[in-house]
């Protein structure tokens, strides 16, 4: 009796479950996405996973093409004023939300006051910090109103700086500049951004999120650019495993993989030779020094001596392994009108690099009856630890220092960095969130928010200073490279490789375009006809 | 019977205060907050931030207005998650977790009596060692190792099944994660339901009904399977929080939205609300359980009833 009741309920669960019938018309395009977007609101994101999606369902100003040129947006043409402070935009007249309305100046100045509007509490409130008033707005001294922001008519835009910002193009392709429409905030309230609701002027519009699982955009029948747009439909799958991920393509489930599993990576460039696509990528991963604290404090001499007893190219092609440059230098290569300062040594071979790092150490005080103890802190992750332990061998066999490696659970490594007591080196990254060498130099200003390792010199801050006065890009460039150049002197951070993207692309996609940013627009790509 | 359920509802109240209590206290000690990130964010932003979420006020003042929240059946907005209310993301996720654990329950229960009484009836025979054999073997492996071995084989080599869960994916989506979470259930009730029945078939009541000439499988499914179940029943109670809380690592590997995946996702990332939100859901609902466990003890055993 029991037996056949239970055998009656799994029946019922089976067949409910065989309900849920999928649905798929058209071109449909399968991503992962390595984690979830904290918000669809073009004001609330702060992941570069939120800004993908957002970039398929937005459009700003400007935008990319599929190899990472900046190409006309929303506006097809602008101007900018002699002294680079004032900015004037030209709308598409056919630029359309998603329910048909026009895209006007006036959506472009009510998102962006709401950007920098505190009870907004967007992540990225001060991205636009050199329009006029912006800082005060952001720190509440002053009125959203104030913004240097002006729709002079429906379609023309004005943006007023404070100083002029060469990257200030590249920055309005970022999601937190978007327009908005308020008709759809004053009939949602906060609800604006769920699927139905949310009125996007992108190439596409959501249609579907299921938290923790996928997101579902479709094609905006109204988009201006709609005739180019090939693929109907993309899910993007939140698959945080990279393995997990490498499993849905190699089970043909996903066209595009957002990562490559570190371990699986020899395996899967033999494999998928040709669907492997690695390419240079605007980040840098680095090892920060305490600088408030004994030993680091003042000692750039020790600094150096670290520095230069890590086997950056052993590091880079046998430990990181997936194509990865070595870093000598804080800025990556590839970033636009600009050159890396290189770091002194970097001529130098590995040998006579342990030779000046073992008579700096000596110098620093440090030797076989002082032998120098420091604590590295990590996030866990078996990647990072393998770093860290090639790092911990040659600063033992090189410099004959004790490394104690300590791993932490992200979010406890963060507060002990930010807090700056116990912590002596530390793992730390930065992606750069515009093509511009500012974003990743600017982050090492005194007093900065990123600016962990607690750097301040001010010599530093004020080629920065003058860097940003600069209207003239050559000038402006030479400012930052010889702030960089600093920098590097005062071996603030040990920057150890520049990343690279790794993504698996079916051979079903094209489309497809490396490009520094690791930018890839759902609108560029299109499914042959076979899928 | 009504009053003894009431009065052990009443005392469940306690309990999850401190519950609450602690849990409360525990987010808020961890090291880290919920906005910090490799990319720090400017002072003014963070403050801003701290002020949208409350997170500016004295802790005792957090306590109070969480408390009023949940009163009114509020759980917050999630910290991480910033388009959707704790109650949305239970809402959503628990249903789901729900039924792959009802599901797998099922499963486990059809095959795991089934097999542990054919095991039973058959003592020391080739079948029993195999069925034993089996249930030794799911009890030893861990789900995160059954999980990918299957996905290799079933869905990557031969492409039967898909390898995980999403929206647009079709209703074969929940077989593997079903089975992986069911395997160890089967084993561990094949091994309960053997021993108990053994143990039932040598009584005495066993023995007049076989006098009376019944057949074997008569006496098994009147006067055996019964008393044969207490183990299992009192098993389910422990099982079925077991299926539910400790779905993680199945929901993680095929990508399955439940709440196991949001329960460390939100741990991980601070997400105080959500943290929150499910600890004193699950608490909740493992009081309700353990007290239809007992409720059902009764129905089942009169001797539990008069005492």
């Amino acid at each position: 009796m029991k037996t056949r009741i239970l055998l009656a309920l799994l029946a019922v669960l089976a067949i409910s479950a065989c309900s849920e019938a999928p649905r798929e018309e058209g071109q449909v395009l399968h991503r992962g996405l390595p984690s979830e977007p904290e918000s669809l609101d073009p004001h609330k994101g702060r992941t570069t996973q939120a800004a993908e999606v957002q970039r398929d369902i937005g459009e700003g100003l400007l935008s990319y093409s599929a190899t990472g040129e900046l190409v006309a947006g929303a506006a097809h043409s602008w101007e900018v004023s002699e002294h680079g402070t004032t900015y004037t935009f030209h709308l598409r007249p056919e630029a359309r939300w998603s329910n048909g309305d026009a895209v006007t100046a006036e959506h472009f100045v009510i998102a962006l006051r709401r950007l920098v509007t505190p009870e907004t509490a967007a992540f990225y409130a001060q991205f636009l910090e050199d329009l006029v008033n912006a800082e005060d707005i952001v720190a509440g001294r002053k009125s959203p109103e104030t913004l240097g922001v002006e729709a002079v008519d429906d379609r023309t835009l004005r943006l007023f700086l404070d100083r002029p910002t060469p990257y200030m193009l590249s920055l309005l392709t970022h999601p937190s500049t978007f327009p908005i429409h308020p008709g759809s905030i004053e009939q949602h309230g906060e609800d604006f951004v769920r699927p139905g609701n949310l009125l996007s002027n992108g190439a596409y519009v959501l249609e579907e999120w299921v938290p923790g699982s996928n997101i579902v955009i479709r094609r905006n029948e109204h988009y201006w650019n709609n005739a180019a747009t090939a693929v109907d439909r993309v899910s993007y799958h939140i698959l945080v495993q990279a393995t997990a991920e490498l499993n849905r393509y190699r089970a043909g489930e996903l066209h595009i993989t957002s990562n490559v599993p570190t371990d699986a990576f020899q395996t899967v460039k033999e494999q998928y030779p040709d669907e492997l696509r690695a390419s240079p990528t605007l980040g840098v991963y680095y090892y920060g020094y305490n600088l408030t604290k004994p030993p680091f404090r003042n000692s750039p001499e020790l600094r150096q001596a670290l520095s230069m007893a890590i086997d950056r190219d052993m590091l880079a092609k046998k430990i990181v392994g997936r194509g990865e440059k070595p870093a000598y230098s804080w800025v990556p290569p590839g970033v636009a009108n600009y050159e890396p300062a290189i770091m002194s040594f970097a001529s130098l071979t590995q040998k006579e690099r342990n030779n000046v790092a073992r008579r700096l150490l000596a110098e620093a005080g440090y030797g076989p009856n002082n032998p120098l103890e420091v604590e590295l802190r990590y996030n866990t992750s078996d990647f990072h630890r393998r770093i860290a332990v090639a790092i911990q061998a040659m600063w033992r066999d090189v410099l004959g220092v004790e490394t104690t490696l300590v791993n932490e659970e992200a979010q406890v490594l963060l507060a002990n960095v930010r807090e700056r007591e116990i912590t002596q080196i530390y793992r730390s990254s930065w992606i750069g969130d515009y093509n511009d060498a500012h974003t990743f130099l600017s982050i090492m200003q005194s007093g900065a928010s990123a600016n962990t390792p607690g750097y301040a010199n001010s010599e530093y801050d004020s080629l920065m200073q003058r860097a940003a006065d600069q209207p003239e890009l050559d000038r402006r460039r030479l400012y930052l490279e010889e702030a960089e150049r600093v920098l590097l002197a005062d071996h603030a951070v040990i920057p150890l490789y520049f990343y690279v993207s790794k993504h698996l692309v079916s051979p079903a996609v094209s489309g497809w375009g490396d490009n520094v940013l690791d930018y890839h627009y759902s609108q560029h790509l299109s499914l042959s006809a076979s899928e | 019977m009504l009053r003894y359920t009431l009065l052990r509802l009443l005392g469940a109240i306690p309990t999850l205060l401190l519950v609450i209590v602690l849990a409360f206290l525990m987010v808020h000690a961890a090291p880290g907050g919920p906005f910090d990130a490799e990319r720090a964010l400017p002072a003014d932003v963070e403050a801003n931030i701290a002020r949208a979420y409350h997170l500016d006020e004295p802790l005792p003042q957090q306590f109070l207005r969480y408390l009023s929240g949940l009163l009114q059946g509020d759980l917050g907005p999630s910290f991480r998650y910033r388009d959707y209310t704790v109650n949305e993301l239970i809402g959503a996720a628990f249903p789901l977790s729900l039924k792959l654990g009802a599901m797998a329950m099922a499963l486990a229960l059809v095959l795991g009596v089934s097999a542990g009484t054919a095991a039973a009836l058959r003592q020391n025979s080739t079948l029993d060692r195999v069925v034993m054999a089996f249930a030794m073997t799911g009890i030893s492996i861990p789900v995160f190792v059954v999980a990918p071995i299957l996905v290799l084989f079933l869905a990557v080599k031969l492409q039967w099944l898909p390898a995980g869960w999403s929206s647009t994916t079709s209703a074969s989506r929940l077989v593997l994660p079903v089975v992986t979470l069911a395997l160890p259930q089967i084993a561990y009730i094949a091994r309960l339901t053997r021993a108990s029945m053994i143990d039932v078939l040598s009584r005495d009541f066993i023995r007049t009904a076989r006098a009376q000439g019944l057949g074997t499988m008569t006496v098994v499914r009147l006067h055996a399977l019964k008393p044969a179940m207490l183990p299992v029943l009192s098993y389910m109670g422990p099982a079925i929080a077991a299926i539910l809380t400790g779905s993680v690592v199945v929901e993680e590997i095929f990508g399955i939205p439940g709440l196991g995946q949001f329960f460390v996702r939100a741990a991980g990332n601070r997400d105080y609300t959500l943290v929150l939100g499910i600890v004193v859901f699950y608490a909740t609902l493992i009081v309700l359980l353990n007290l239809v466990v007992d409720i059902l003890y009764g129905v089942i055993d009169p001797r539990v009833r008069q005492r």
